[in-house]
């Protein structure tokens, strides 16, 4: 019986096992005659392949390409476009793609024999960097600019905003690729059994990996059953790539006839897969003489690979964060995503909405420190507020508690105080970053592509099972979806089982993407909830099903990218305190202060550590996280190179809610996953400035770049 | 291929092995104990964290080799003792378990730290974790798990 409020804290359902080490993930599974696979890689960022000169396999061990895709099947994989081959069709495209997949009983064999494998190639120019792809150095990579798409904003009158400008400030702003590190590298297990392929995975989209692989089989989607493994983490990461492990695994796992595993190793993790897209912004701002924003010019490209993957919906959401809490007068932005023979970029937590933010919070910040003003303060006068018209012209619904929430952080960080005490230079700094993000899919996506379904279902003695296809991941959707049922239904948590999906079970009520699963598919939760309440003792065993109903006033097109991008937002702020050394340029974060809005909170803990991950994965990404690519290929590629924060790196952080419900989100949830990543380096690098004196212009914020700011 | 006679969580334990292999290979693979997780095989991550004669080790560094005469304990050990069960506990109270991927081998530093140290400063505890990579949490929750572990566990530690 729930007596308590919906947000009060309860231990989550999966602690113990994972904490006893009970948990089983994928590669603790066992299988009968399990055989190993190792993806083929051309290691070549751009070749046509001359020759592969295999040695010969003992009895068992097979060596599966494109030749083995079956009948009538097709070498691509069917993600938002079909562009990504299964196996590399005669030329490699960029560093690291799959050739073939070698599997055999014995792993140490198949290594072995991996290592005799020689492929002989004939080189081809490449293309790596923004600036090269758009000027086509190497010729066309895709469409006839080298760009996935070619995005304009418009809002206002850019040009009469311009006219009236006393003066411009122009800047150039960028972001590095960021490696998901989730502790549980990539791994899955196929079989095909009796005309059924089985596919075990640690992934966030079961029906994404249902669908990707399907044209390969020429096989219907319901011969392809696809149960999520426990899963180790993902952010992202495990959202369209498992799709590229999958596809050439299960034209193996039809050949061999056996289950087949691929788990990569730390140091394939990092160097052969997708991520976070590397961004640039250049600002022209006008400003009028009380330097007020009169107009806004901005051209944002995004580095998306030699494949398109999910790069243009990333895309999308970086643009129109560039605006994200404030409503500015005539604004112009330019997105493109730029085609290049770099490993193709894909989604990762805050999916282009960190790009956007920093990029305009640090352009932001550098129009207040030129005039003098305190970026804080300056950022304020901006703030969008209800019924304000977005970057995309839509109407902001939110009540916008932006203010209050600033006023708590700032008390609680004694931020004016220090702001005080701290000179600009001072190698003290306090930094300031506001963010929202847009909960679930842009536009009307949810009710267009996704229509996302779920049912419950009351057993005879009283149980009661949620099927849906999102997935835990680790940010607690196990615990909270059966915490709003059992709060409706006032039944106990124990009766109520949400497991890992199965499509061969379970509806498909969308990915576990785009910090939708609490919000949109939670919704479905309740209303499921409400029905078998009503329901409850009609029949010994009652089901009900519901379907995503848009929410009413949202008008969006997505030729134009016109309207409501997203139904709500979620809101941050983050304020953050360094110390730079000035002789080693080493920072010391000496605090952390956060606020958000996420609504109502279902579960104050869950939340609460979402807010610290996030928080923390942002400031390794402004802080730490470099990741360069160099001769074509990912150049830190273990994790002794490639530095993610430890318990050592950053102090504990303060974290404050605001309520604020959304009426179409559980008990007035929002959606905060990502949200609660897309602030933190901004600040971090915002504080940076202010206690060098000096503008920062990229992330990472490393102690060389620092120097390098600070002696020029 | 030789004789390796240790013992692992209390009991005396004798098998042929290659003393140039991974104890972590030794562990999960040979016998079954997949509370030792590897997240990166190369001593940066600690989540095939056990202890060796009582130090905390990453198993993906230790040649079967070396372990001879040795005890070694590892997650599946202790889970079901005061010590696992009181950290365990605490983990689960303050939220310091999200993926869990990482979590076997936190318990594992928080045993090493707590049996040598039963009133750890936070400063402390920082250090006793941070040869364990955490990429969910943040690391405010397990370090709190830790305390909670430390006020609880009077008399266990
Ligand atoms: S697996 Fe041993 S330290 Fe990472
Ligand atoms: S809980 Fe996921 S890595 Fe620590």
């Amino acid at each position: 019986m729930m007596t308590k409020k919906i947000s009060d804290s309860i231990r989550r359902v999966d602690a113990v096992d994972k904490a006893g080490g009970y948990t089983q993930y994928i590669s603790d599974m066992s299988f009968d005659e399990l055989h190993y696979g190792r993806l083929v890689r051309g290691l070549r960022s751009h070749a046509r392949i001359t020759h592969i000169d295999l040695p010969a396999l003992p009895d068992g061990y097979y060596f599966i390409t494109k030749d083995h895709i079956p009948e009538g099947g097709k070498n691509e994989i069917q993600q938002i476009g079909t562009d990504w081959p299964v196996f590399a069709d005669d030329e490699v495209t960029f560093y690291g793609e799959t050739i073939g997949i070698l599997v055999g009983p014995d792993r140490e064999k198949v290594l072995e024999i991996e290592r005799s494998i020689s492929i002989e190639y004939e080189k081809l120019e490449a293309v790596f960097t923004i600036d090269d792809g758009l000027a086509m150095k190497t010729g066309l990579i895709n469409g006839t600019n080298n760009t996935y798409a070619d995005y304009h904003l418009n809002k206002g009158d850019v040009d009469a905003g311009f006219a009236r400008a006393d003066q411009i400030i122009e800047d150039e702003i960028t972001t590095g690729f960021q490696e998901h590190l989730y502790m549980e590298p990539q791994g899955m297990v196929a079989q095909y059994v009796d005309g059924d392929y089985i596919i075990t995975a640690s992934c966030q989209c079961p029906f994404y990996l249902r669908k990707a692989v399907a044209n390969v089989l020429n096989t219907d989607k319901e011969h392809i059953i696809v149960r999520q493994a426990v899963t180790g983490g993902a952010f992202g990461g495990k959202e369209h790539f498992p799709d590229i492990i999958a596809a050439p695994l299960v034209v193996a796992a039809r050949v061999v006839g056996k289950p087949i595993q691929v788990v990569f190793d730390r140091k394939d993790d990092i160097s052969f897969t997708a991520k976070r897209h590397p961004s640039r912004g250049i600002f022209r701002t006008g400003l009028d003489k009380e330097g007020n924003i009169v107009a806004m010019d901005v051209d944002v490209t995004i580095n998306a690979g030699a494949y398109m993957s999910c790069s243009n919906i990333v895309l999308q959401r970086a643009i129109f964060s560039i605006n994200s809490v404030y409503d500015i007068p005539n604004v112009h932005v330019r997105g493109r995503s730029v085609a290049t023979n770099a490993f193709p970029s894909d989604a990762f937590r805050g999916f282009g909405a960190p790009q956007g933010i920093f990029l305009a919070e640090m352009h932001l910040s550098h129009i207040a420190s030129h005039l003098g003003i305190d970026p804080a303060s300056y950022k304020q006068r901006y703030f969008i507020s209800k019924g304000d018209t977005t970057i995309t012209n839509g109407l902001m619904h939110d009540e916008v508690k932006l203010p209050l929430m600033l006023e708590k952080a700032a008390e609680a960080s004694d931020l004016y105080e220090k702001q005080r005490l701290y000179a600009t230079g001072s190698g003290k700094g306090m930094g300031v970053s506001f963010y929202n993000h847009g909960a679930g899919f842009t536009g009307n996506g949810e009710k267009e592509i996704i229509k996302a379904r779920l049912r419950m279902k009351k057993h005879r003695n009283g149980h009661v099972d949620i099927l849906l296809s999102n997935v835990e991941m680790g940010q607690g959707l196990q615990t909270t979806f059966p915490k709003i049922a059992a709060a409706i239904l006032e039944i106990p948590m124990e009766d109520i089982s949400c497991d890992n999906p199965d499509t061969s079970i379970v509806p498909d009520s969308g990915p576990t993407v785009a910090s939708r699963s609490l919000m949109v598919v939670g919704k479905l939760v309740e209303r499921a909830s409400q029905q078998l309440k009503e329901r409850w003792d009609e029949s010994p065993e009652v089901e009900v099903e519901v379907k995503y109903i848009h929410p009413e006033g949202c008008q969006w097109d997505q030729e134009t990218l016109q309207g409501d991008a997203y139904p709500t937002y979620g809101w941050g702020v983050c304020i953050v305190e360094v110390e730079v050394d000035p002789a080693t340029a080493e920072v010391e974060t000496k605090g952390i202060w956060t606020v958000h809005d996420v609504g109502i909170a279902i579960d104050e803990m869950i939340v609460h550590g979402q807010v610290n991950g996030g928080v923390i994965q942002s400031l390794g990404y402004g802080s730490l996280e470099k990741l360069e690519y160099k001769d074509g290929r990912f150049y830190q590629n273990t994790l002794a190179d490639y530095m993610i924060p430890t318990s050592m790196d950053f102090p504990m952080m303060s974290s404050q809610l605001v309520d604020n419900p959304y009426e179409n989100g559980p008990f007035g949830a929002k959606g905060l996953g990502e949200l609660v990543f897309d602030g933190a380096s901004a600040a971090f690098a915002d504080a940076v400035q202010q206690a060098i004196g000096k503008n920062i212009n990229r992330i990472p914020v490393t102690p060389e770049y620092i120097m390098e700011v600070m002696n020029s | 291929m030789s004789t390796i006679t240790f013992r692992l969580n209390e009991k005396n334990i004798s098998l042929e092995a290659d003393p140039a292999s991974r104890l972590l290979d030794l562990l999960r693979e040979d016998l079954g104990l997949s509370a030792v997780k590897e997240g990166c095989g190369e001593g940066e991550c600690g989540a095939c964290s056990v202890l060796k004669d009582g130090v905390l080790v990453n198993s993906c560094m230790v040649p079967v080799g070396t372990i001879e005469h040795c005890s070694i304990e590892t997650l599946e050990g202790l889970r079901e003792t005061d010590e696992g069960r009181c950290i365990i506990e605490a983990f689960a109270d303050t939220g310091a378990v999200q993926c869990g991927f990482c979590t076997p081998g936190m318990v594992m530093a928080s045993i090493a730290l707590l049996r040598s140290n039963a009133r750890p400063t936070l400063e402390e505890i920082k250090v006793a974790l941070s040869g364990n990579l955490c990429r969910c949490t943040g690391y405010d929750m397990i370090i709190k798990g830790v305390q909670l572990a430390a006020e609880r566990g009077d008399g266990i530690w």
